[in-house]
């Protein structure tokens, strides 16, 4: 839960791409440990204003700050912020020439410079965490879509993040694959992780998150506990989104 | 045809000329074209508008002018390109050690004229690696150069090597054009010499210039199909 000053900060963040106004002066700040899950409808720019926080987009104006700073300029600084912000990706976007191990300690050896056997040691735990040790010395394209995205997962954990970012991560998945990445996912929230989720998976806003945001045309719309949300949405936009997606 | 088995000393010289004038042109193209590239995709906007600059530059001339500007103007800037006097390297390609320079001058054009086209093969194979590898790299932290060194470079290739293949063998037949620079005995000057100054009949000369010519790039070109083969990585 949340407790002491926040770790992600937006303040009046605008983006534009070219004539669109993809954010729309959206604020919002999540705690230590928070769970935050962003719904909406596709162009809602809920992708967007999650890969603003570790910069992968830049912004129009406004302020993000991370664990008390405010993102840097590209550079050092930056990639130093990144490597405490895990991302996992809709797409897995695994390095598809190395195996899953060399995927995992990557980052540790070259950003950390970790000693390898070290790295090497950690992120077999870490494969095993999400189930998928066996698969270690196998490449990204050997795999199924769920056991690509939980190596990703394992990727982003390798870093030891402060928060976890996660950019509609299983919307790639065969519905069969889906229930194990999101195990995975519940078990990080469980285990005190921050984590801002952007997802169509109601089941797991439900029963994994802190508090939904709801945004819609750039705009963050709405944001409440998840009950209260999907009980009695406040908003006619978010009372119209529900009823499409909720009746089937 | 008596010809080419008389003069076969004069060939298989050529032939040796050529391979490793080939060989460092290639080398230096190879080096200043990956830096090139880099240039080109790099996030600092000098550094792209140099490489920019660089590539619209020697691409748009032709090499024959590039071949005049360093066997001439090389010279009255007082150079004698002597840093390619590399020790060790001048005792295995000993045409770089020579006190006439034009060997070293031919090498400086065409492994300049050519690194503009390895520049652009090598941009292509990284356009070809979708963008969410970089992405991923950047967001474990990764910095632009570790990015292009561990991530992005090693799967270029795979999209690199078939326009790369067509760059070295078309410069391999570029190479032709450095015995016209003061570069004596390589395959052309000695096309030259055997017909002008040798007076042997031009038809059989050239047919086995051009032997020795094909031997260079047709088992490049097969050699270079089972690197594309080899790099297939599955995604």
């Amino acid at each position: 839960m949340a407790t002491g000053e926040p770790l992600i900060v937006l303040d009046s963040v605008n983006k534009w791409f070219g004539p669109l106004h993809v954010l729309d002066d959206v604020s919002l700040s999540v705690g230590r440990g928070e769970v935050v899950v962003v719904i909406g409808p596709s162009g809602s720019g809920k992708s967007t204003l999650c890969r603003t926080i570790n910069r992968l987009e830049p912004i129009n104006s406004g302020t993000i700050t991370f664990d008390g700073r405010a993102l840097p300029a590209e550079g050092k600084a930056l990639a130093k912020l990144r490597s405490e912000v895990g991302m996992v990706f809709q797409s897995f976007n695994l390095f598809a020439h190395k195996t899953i191990l060399e995927n995992v300690t990557l980052g540790p050896i070259k950003v950390r410079k970790e000693k390898p056997a070290a790295a090497r040691e950690r992120g077999l735990a870490l494969l095993d965490r999400v189930g998928i040790a066996n698969q270690a010395d196998k490449y990204p394209a050997q795999l199924s879509g769920g056991q690509q995205q939980r190596a990703a997962i394992a990727r982003a954990l390798a870093m030891q993040p402060k928060a976890m970012l996660f950019d509609e991560p299983t919307s790639a998945l065969d519905p069969e694959m889906v229930g194990e990445v999101l195990d995975v996912m519940t078990s990080l929230a469980r285990d005190g992780m921050t984590m801002v989720v952007v997802t169509h998976e109601m089941g797991f806003a439900r029963h994994a998150a802190n508090r939904v945001i709801f945004m819609a045309d750039g705009k963050l719309v709405e944001e409440a506990e998840p009950n209260e949300f999907f009980a009695n949405p406040r908003s006619e936009r978010a009372k119209d989104f529900l009823s499409k997606i909720l009746t089937h | 045809m008596d010809v080419l088995v008389n003069n076969f000393d004069v060939f298989r010289n050529g032939f040796f000329v050529t391979l490793q004038f080939c060989i460092l042109a290639a080398t230096g193209a190879l080096i200043i074209g990956v830096l090139v590239a880099v240039m080109r995709i790099s996030p600092v906007p000098p550094l792209r508008w140099l490489g920019s600059t660089y590539v619209t530059v020697l691409r748009n001339c032709p090499l024959t002018i590039v071949m005049f500007f360093a066997a001439f103007a090389l010279p009255a800037l007082g150079s004698n390109a002597d840093f390619l006097r590399i020790p060790g390297l001048d005792q295995i390609f000993k045409r770089l050690g020579t006190d006439l320079p034009y060997f070293r001058f031919a090498l400086i054009a065409l492994s300049v004229y050519t690194a503009a086209f390895v520049a652009e093969a090598i941009r292509s194979g990284v356009n070809g690696v979708p963008s969410g590898q970089a992405e991923a790299a950047r967001a474990i932290g990764l910095t632009f150069t570790q990015n292009l060194r561990y991530v992005v470079l090693p799967q270029a290739w795979k999209g690199a090597v078939v326009p790369l293949g067509s760059v070295l063998i078309a410069m391999i037949k570029n190479s032709a054009l450095a015995g016209f620079f003061g570069v004596a005995g390589d395959l052309s000057a000695s096309a030259q010499s055997l017909t002008s100054a040798g007076g042997f009949p031009i038809i059989p000369v050239f047919i086995g210039i051009s032997l020795g010519y094909l031997i260079l790039t047709v088992p490049l070109g097969l050699l270079l199909d089972r690197v594309e083969r080899r790099q297939a990585v599955a995604r």
